[in-house]
């Protein structure tokens, strides 16, 4: 670890008895990131800047917020109505949900673009599927919360997913709900673990976060770093590049939270929990549509369970799946094609999660399931048999000498 | 850097700083636009400040009773002073009181004293409501957090408490509906 030199005294005291600031001034400053880090590698810091977001949002809610069925839509529609400036920081925490996974979709999408989960990365990536993982239990805890319809049916139904279990399904659910329906002790749980869960997102983030920096990023031409040549300092190379893309994040943002705030919710949730009636047509919201299309493409309930499940269990064995050593889609070209095609499958399953189970639907939500597992189980393990990989270049820095592979161009005019 | 470029080209250097400085001037502006609504929130709610007037009817309230009503959450007290009180609280020397103050001067109609029961040291609520209370050297209320006295006017007059107990806004709707806030 290079020794840092403070000048502040008070700084200087602090740092020799605790290394905090040495520590930041290496993990932030001049911590040597690949030069070639194009936009997709932006979403990393989103994603984190949208948690710290939730976390502020969601304990300022919890100030206002009443964990009881007969008092719980009330004090939300109380945030939305008295509370000073509630409506605006319940639409950024309900839109900042939605934008967390679209940064972190995205994130994921990048990693499988540019085969950043390969050696030596593979617990980085299990760590962010975990992180994922948690995202989607909190998220799903939260939708609860305002006890609106969805927030009731949407919980009855995803609760009763365990009872699919063998034997022991139907106590499980009992056990979650403590007691004969979701009712208040359901309830008062749920705000209980969605209010704990971030922090325990926030301790599997630094994890993430101690593991990427043993290596480092990778980069769009995925190979490693070979010497000081191929990286720039942290900061002010990627600090800028970081508040640039997150200036314009923050833009859509807004605009989403101040003109569309309800965009991507469901005007059920606006009407007050019965657990008599069920809405014509539940949905759960946009980020699970994927999901709920293969729980309900499989034609029976413990399949449809273990469906749903596998394909995110999948995702955390990706590192061995794929066993191609060359990581960049970039020189793999029929990886890049399918590539493109799973984007496309998942687009597709999402859009086919929000129609009806019935007729056509079906029929694609089946073939588009089977083709996730394919891409994943088959694809992955035979296709470096078959692939011709494009010749790789010698470092980072050295497309920029031939100018001859795209990266090349964005190279030499950082350069000049 | 600047010493340096003020040579070459302080012209380019100024316009570097002009945009640094507005840039940290906004997102200064953007931050605090966004931490106020967090702080804010905890200020008192639309539906919590309408709460804050309460009426009170007198009309079966004996003379030498008191009354306890709820208002904005504290208690307020309404006592119905007997003829000796009120002169006790009207020729009471007012000189050597921590804080002076006319009895004519915190009351509507001198029957009536409105106070709201909430010790000026640190918050509790004063004894003397009850028929069988202590209430203190002065006959009007005792603090028995810390001990300190009040009179018929609710004046302190012994004790720790700096001011004494404060009189809400409030009006007579007839001679005997008051309404508090
Ligand atoms: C709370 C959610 C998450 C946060 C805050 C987060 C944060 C970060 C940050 C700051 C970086 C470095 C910047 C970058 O490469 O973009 C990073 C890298 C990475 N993350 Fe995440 N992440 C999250 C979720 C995930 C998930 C769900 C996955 C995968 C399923 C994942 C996989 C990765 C991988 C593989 C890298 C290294 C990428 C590379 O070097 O090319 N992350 N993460
Ligand atoms: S609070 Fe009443 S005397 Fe201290």
């Amino acid at each position: 670890m290079s020794k840092a030199k403070f000048k502040n005294p008070v700084v200087k005291w602090i740092d020799h008895r605790l290394p905090i600031f040495s520590f930041m001034d290496h993990e932030l400053n001049h911590y040597p990131t690949p030069k070639n880090l194009n936009y997709f590698w932006n979403f990393g810091s989103l994603a984190g800047i949208a948690l710290v977001t939730m976390i502020i949002t969601g304990i300022v809610l919890s100030m206002n917020y009443t964990a009881h069925v007969d008092y719980a839509f009330d004090s939300v529609e109380r945030i939305m109505r008295d509370v000073n400036h509630g409506w605006l920081i319940r639409y950024i925490h309900m839109n900042g949900a939605s934008f967390f996974f679209i940064v972190v979709y995205i994130h994921i999408f990048r990693g499988l673009y540019y085969g950043s989960y390969k050696a030596p990365r593979e617990l980085l990536w299990i760590l962010g599927v975990l992180i994922l993982l948690l995202m989607m239990a909190t998220a799903f805890m939260g939708y609860v919360l305002p006890w609106g319809q969805m927030s009731f049916w949407g919980a009855t139904v995803i609760t009763n997913l365990f009872s699919a279990i063998p034997l022991v399904g139907e106590s499980i659910v009992t056990w979650l709900w403590g007691g004969f329906s979701v009712d208040n002790s359901t309830l008062n749980r749920f705000f209980s673990l969605h209010f704990v869960l971030p922090f325990v997102i926030v301790g599997v983030v630094i994890l993430h976060l101690v593991a990427l920096h043993r290596f480092g990023s990778n980069n769009p031409i995925g190979i490693d770093v070979k010497g000081t040549q191929d990286t720039l300092p942290f900061n002010p190379y990627y600090t800028i590049k970081d508040l640039f893309g997150l200036g314009v994040f923050l833009t859509i943002f807004a605009a989403a939270v101040f003109f569309f705030p309800n965009f991507m919710g469901h005007p059920d949730n606006y009407i007050e929990a019965n657990p008599m009636v069920t809405p014509a047509h539940i949905v759960p919201e946009w980020y699970f549509l994927p999901f709920y299309a293969i729980l309900r493409a499989i034609p029976d309930k413990l399949g449809g369970v273990l469906f749903m499940f596998g394909s995110i269990a999948v995702l955390f064995v990706i590192p061995w799946l794929d066993r191609s050593s060359v990581r960049s889609s970039q020189f793999r070209p029929i990886f890049k094609i399918f590539f493109w095609i799973l984007l496309a499958d998942c687009v597709l399953l999402g859009y086919l999660g929000a129609m009806p189970a019935e007729g056509i639907y079906v029929i694609l939500s089946r073939i588009a399931t089977a083709y996730y597992f394919f891409h994943f189980l088959i694809l992955f393990p035979l296709l470096p048999y078959i692939e011709k990989t494009k010749p790789l270049p010698i470092s980072i820095s050295e497309p920029v000498l031939s100018g001859s592979s795209p990266a090349s161009a964005f190279a030499f005019r950082e350069k000049k | 850097m600047s010493t340096k470029s003020k040579t070459k080209n302080n012209k380019d250097e100024g316009k570097r700083d002009f945009l640094a400085v507005s840039t940290y001037a906004m997102a200064g502006i953007g931050a605090a636009s966004f931490v106020w609504p967090l702080i804010d929130q905890m200020n008192p709610a639309a539906d919590t400040l309408a709460l804050a007037s309460t009426e009170i009817d007198l009309s079966s309230l004996e003379e030498g009773q008191a009354i306890t009503v709820k208002w904005r959450g504290k208690p307020v007290f309404v006592r119905h002073r007997t003829a000796e009180e009120i002169k006790n609280a009207q020729e009471a020397s007012i000189h050597d009181m921590r804080d002076p103050e006319k009895d004519s001067d915190r009351v509507t109609n001198e029957k009536y004293i409105i106070l709201v029961g909430v010790c000026t040291h640190l918050g509790c609520v004063p004894l003397g409501q009850k028929s069988g209370d202590v209430k203190g050297q002065y006959g009007g209320w005792f603090c028995p957090c810390h001990g300190s006295h009040y009179d018929h006017s609710g004046r302190i007059r012994k004790g720790p408490a700096p001011t004494n107990l404060a009189v809400p806004s409030y009006e007579f709707l007839s001679d005997t509906l008051i309404k508090i806030g």
